[in-house]
């Protein structure tokens, strides 16, 4: 590269539309400032959404974008990326585009393990249409379309998306601006497909549904940052903790009833089984944020690429001629 | 029965004598015979029906094939619902369908012979496994009595064979359980019909050695049944001579035989190379599409990516996003998958990405009956999506023609930059004939230009000729850009809501599509080609019945044509000045009439419509009859 990439190199000349104060704001800024440290440059990386407010995404970023249909973001990134590897390429996708009307292509991009930055922007509504309930909506949630309020139980983002299987899983949060970098880069570097749900504040139709995480005030007592290795502490005075009761977790006080740090769970990323209790933990347990489970595991588009090169190597490149010749042939004169 | 039939094909007008092991047999000439293999799913027809088509292909014969698949896979053998079949027309002159009723009818249970009868003509032969009329058997089938001995088949000439005895003394000493020894039933019928027409032999052979290479004794009890049966027809008394189909006096040149869904994906693989692009194909499994996506998955050296995906629509999305990184981008469905994929192709019909959504149509509405070939999905090609939407469509005529308009259909796509709908069907995707290798060299150029000039690039810009907007792929320094479905401005495809601005857009590209019009040759009427009393006029696989009926007409000295089309959107720019030279235009579709309301519409030309819509194709006698009275009216 001869000259160091910086965020301007990433941000397009196109009016960002979203509502003032919209958490996507944040976002777009977070990922703009990321980039440049990825040192890859912007005709090589590709974003690719679906529709929402979030989908609006890649028009803001001075990188080849497409905003494609409702939910199939994922789909159409699978027939670039397997076709493109040299390229990068990211989904935007929300939670009414990745987990209701694109449920089944989410999924299966997880599992396939293709080579893929999934953005998954989560403000338990849906902003484009003006404020109708969606699939991450708590029970009873009260919007247009659900006047006496939703009666159908959400999805959790992440345990789908370990329920598929797939090898990076992970949490954060709009405003969290460090961690939503950290969490970038993480995604970034692993191979494969990478998910991050993130927490995002739409102040129009759901505002504050994640308050009790991103409040500046209470979110240290609510917010349970995974880091691997580490002890789960969390707690304005970093003195709370999460024990094993037997088969359950419980919060615990360091100092308290004889508790001490050796006393906790240690996170450990590899471990599937952890990152499903985690991504299932509910009031009074804290909201875990991080890197929940990372896995290696062969990526579609590299095995499928890796059939291609074998093929060739075995059979050579194609021959068309020969090829239209097979089978019993004739010849009249 | 001692004496050969007659019937067992038309005109013999020659006698030729034969000496083989002592026994003289009579040699007969026929210039066609339809012959149609029937018995139960796993009886083995289709194999052998498309290894006598083959043998005959070897023989030199012009040949057409059509085969009937039962719907379910596995239905209770013996059952009506588990017959399956393969008619096969071959003849020393040129030929256009399957023949609309078989001259043999080789019926390998009580089931086939009932669920077949009502094709076959008095006086044909039917050849059956007299074993296979069991009580157990007759009862299956809703027989109340034995065909066999009621008299009920007295208008047919019945040939007996014992097929099971026979094939179970030939492979006597090998150790063979019952089961395989059964299954090897319909190499004995092939072997006695081998010799009953005089087929070369060799292919079979070759392909049985093939077939049965790690188990030698399977391919030991095949090769001793089917010469059981070859030889049986020479001593048998029940033949009393054999028939020869000389070769057909056919364009000289290298042939193999071909299914429409191997030449349709052999089309795109040409197409590809021709292009120097990779082939990606995503795909959704479905009836009778199936096996497009098969072929292309064992061609993976060319490059040439498939994807089976998680449904339809990503079939197509994942074609989209190919299309986008610079691929030759294919999806293939049949009609259900196609209701999947509207949105899709919509969008790639706003960004101008060049790829080929192939349905090989199938009867409608919703499972229809997936075996069977239907035409009604034309109008769902043409206006199947919302918002004006126009689409490149091309439809193939015969088997060998889907190498063609697969070929064609994605020159088109990425000469354009334009999504291009390709329609086949059930019929042509899994009936085959003599296809004559065109040489590679020969093969339009297919040029795939990436912009790369960042200096006045602008993503919505056009070609002056084609109207085409620049192929900008990821990876090129300075082109990046942004698309999407939403209405974006001329030339940079930034979101706009002027009102003024839409429709010029939808208009721009409406007007890229009616270009394509340059690309057509001028229309052909087969017959009188300055116009006369009636034209046919018809697209897809019903080429070869129409053009059967309209050769026989003409040969009754009635002034009829038949004019085909391929491209049916764009429709050819001189067509309707063409249909206007012709006082009726008789628009012939296995549909409700689709193509004629385009006719009407477009022209307001009165044309009349002849419409089947019963999962079959059209019988040139049907199409005669109709020729016939609407002459009268
Ligand atoms: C096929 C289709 N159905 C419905 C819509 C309308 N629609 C647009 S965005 C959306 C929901 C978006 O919700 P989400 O993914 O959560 O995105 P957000 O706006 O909240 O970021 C819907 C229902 C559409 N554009 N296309
Ligand atoms: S509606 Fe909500 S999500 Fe959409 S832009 Fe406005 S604040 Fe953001
Ligand atoms: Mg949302």
């Amino acid at each position: 590269m001869a000259t160091a990439l910086t965020r301007k190199d990433f941000v397009s000349d196109q009016e960002v539309r979203w509502c003032p104060g919209c958490g996507d704001y944040a976002i777009l800024a977070q990922v703009q400032k990321t980039m440049p440290e990825f040192g890859i440059e912007p005709h090589n990386v590709v974003f690719i959404s679906g529709i929402g407010c979030s989908s609006r995404f890649p028009y803001y970023m001075k990188t080849y974008g497409f905003h494609t249909i409702h939910g199939r973001a994922p789909a159409i990134a699978t027939g670039l990326k397997v076709t493109r590897p040299d390229l990068d390429v990211w989904v935007i996708t929300g939670d009414g585009d990745g987990l209701s009307i694109g449920g089944n292509h989410l999924i299966h991009v997880l599992r396939r393990n293709v080579d893929l930055k999934i953005l998954l922007f989560n403000n338990r509504i849906y902003g484009l249409t003006k404020g109708q309930y969606s699939p991450t909506s708590e029970v009873g949630k009260i919007t247009k379309s659900t006047p006496a309020g939703s009666v159908d139980f959400p999805f959790n983002p992440i345990t789908v998306a370990l329920g598929a299987h797939a090898t990076f899983v992970s949490r954060t949060i709009d405003v969290e601006q460090k961690h939503l970098g950290e969490t970038l880069k993480r995604a970034h570097q692993h191979r494969g497909a990478s998910f991050i749900e993130i927490l995002q504040n739409c102040n129009i139709f759901n505002d504050a549904a994640f308050n009790d995480v991103s409040d500046k005030g209470i979110k240290a007592d609510h917010q349970l940052v995974l880091e691997h290795g580490k002890s789960l502490i969390f707690g304005k005075n970093r003195d709370k903790g999460i024990r094993m009761n037997g088969m359950r977790p419980e919060v615990v006080t360091l100092g308290q009833g004889g508790v001490s740090e050796t006393d906790l769970v240690v996170h450990d990323e590899t471990n599937l089984a952890l990152a499903f209790m985690l991504a299932n933990f509910d009031a009074p347990l804290p909201t875990p944020v991080g890197v929940f489970y990372a896995t290696s595991r062969p990526t579609y588009d590299g095995a499928m690429n890796q059939q291609l090169a074998d093929a060739k190597a075995k059979q050579g490149a194609g021959d068309l001629e020969e090829l239209l010749k097979r089978g019993d042939t004739w010849t009249v004169n | 029965m001692a004496v050969p039939p007659e019937a067992a094909g038309q005109a013999a007008d020659s006698q030729g004598q034969r000496d083989s092991g002592g026994v003289r047999k009579a040699l007969q000439r026929r210039e066609r015979v339809v012959i149609r293999f029937v018995g139960d799913s796993g009886d083995g027809m289709q194999l052998t029906g498309m290894q006598f088509t083959t043998e005959s292909a070897l023989a030199g014969n012009d040949i057409a094939t059509l085969p009937d698949f039962p719907a379910e896979i596995r239905a209770p053998a013996g059952t009506l619902a588990g017959v399956s079949g393969f008619q096969l027309n071959f003849a020393s002159n040129q030929i256009f369908t399957a023949g609309d009723e078989p001259d043999v009818l080789v019926a390998m249970n009580p089931a086939a012979l009932k669920a077949n009868l009502d094709d076959v003509p008095a006086n044909a032969v039917i050849i059956v496994d007299r074993e296979a009329f069991t009580e157990a058997n007759l009862k299956r089938a809703g027989y109340s009595s034995n065909p066999l001995t009621d008299h009920s088949l007295d208008k047919y000439q019945v040939i007996e064979v014992d097929v099971t005895k026979l094939t179970t003394l030939a492979v006597k000493g090998l150790g063979l359980n019952n089961r395989a020894v059964f299954r090897s039933r319909n190499m004995f019928v092939l072997g006695l019909l081998s010799w009953l027409y005089q087929r070369p032999t060799q292919s079979t052979i070759q392909y049985l050695e093939t077939k049965f290479k790690k188990t030698p004794d399977v391919l030991e009890a095949n090769l001793r049944v089917f010469k059981a049966g070859f030889n049986y027809g020479e001593t048998t008394e029940l033949f009393t001579s054999s028939y020869s189909v000389p070769a057909a006096q056919i364009q000289t040149g290298l042939y193999r035989n071909i299914t429409g869904n191997t030449a349709t994906a052999l089309g795109f693989v040409a197409a590809a190379v021709k292009s120097g692009r990779p082939l990606f194909l995503g795909s959704y499994p479905i009836t009778p599409a199936s096996d497009v996506l098969h072929e292309l998955a064992g061609f993976k050296n060319f490059p040439i990516y498939t994807f089976q995906a998680e449904d339809e629509i990503a079939g197509a999305a994942s074609a989209i996003g190919a299309a986008f990184g610079g691929a030759i981008a294919i999806t293939t469905t049949s009609g259900p998958g196609m209701n999947l994929k509207a949105e899709a192709v919509g969008l790639a019909v706003k960004t101008e990405l060049p790829m080929v959504i192939t349905d090989i149509q199938r009867a409608g509405p919703s499972t229809g009956m997936p075996t069977k070939p239907e035409q009604a999905d034309l109008l769902i090609s043409m206006y199947g999506r919302h918002g004006e939407s126009p689409i490149a469509i091309i439809a193939a005529s015969t088997p060998a023609d889907c190498f063609e308009c697969a070929y064609e259909a994605v020159r088109i796509a990425v000469k354009y930059m334009t999504p291009v709908i390709l329609l086949t069907d059930g019929q042509l995707a899994n009936g085959a004939e003599p296809w004559l290798l065109p040489s590679v060299d020969s093969l339009p150029p297919i040029n795939v230009e990436f912009r790369t000039d960042p200096n006045g690039f602008l993503p919505y810009s056009r070609d002056e000729k084609t109207l085409a907007r620049p192929w900008a792929i990821p990876g090129t320094p300075g082109l990046e850009h942004r698309l999407g479905g939403i209405t974006g401005e001329n030339l940079t495809g930034n979101i706009s809501y002027s009102p003024a601005n839409h429709e010029l857009m939808i208009r721009t590209r409406a007007r890229k599509i009616a270009c394509i019009t340059q690309e057509i040759p001028p229309t052909e009427a087969f017959g009188e080609p300055t116009g006369g009393d009636l034209v046919v006029l018809g697209w897809g696989s019903t080429f070869g019945p129409i053009r059967e009926a309209v050769k026989q007409v003409r040969e009754k000295g009635k002034k009829v044509s038949h004019i085909h089309l391929r491209y049916l959107n764009p429709l050819p720019k001189d067509l309707a000045e063409t249909l206007r030279k012709f006082k009726t235009v008789l628009v012939a579709e296995m549909n409700m009439g689709q193509l004629l309301k385009l006719i009407r519409a477009d022209y307001l030309i009165d044309a009349v419509g002849f419409n089947k819509i019963q999962g079959r194709p059209f019988k040139v006698s049907e199409l005669v009859n109709r020729i016939n009275r609407t002459l009268e009216a």
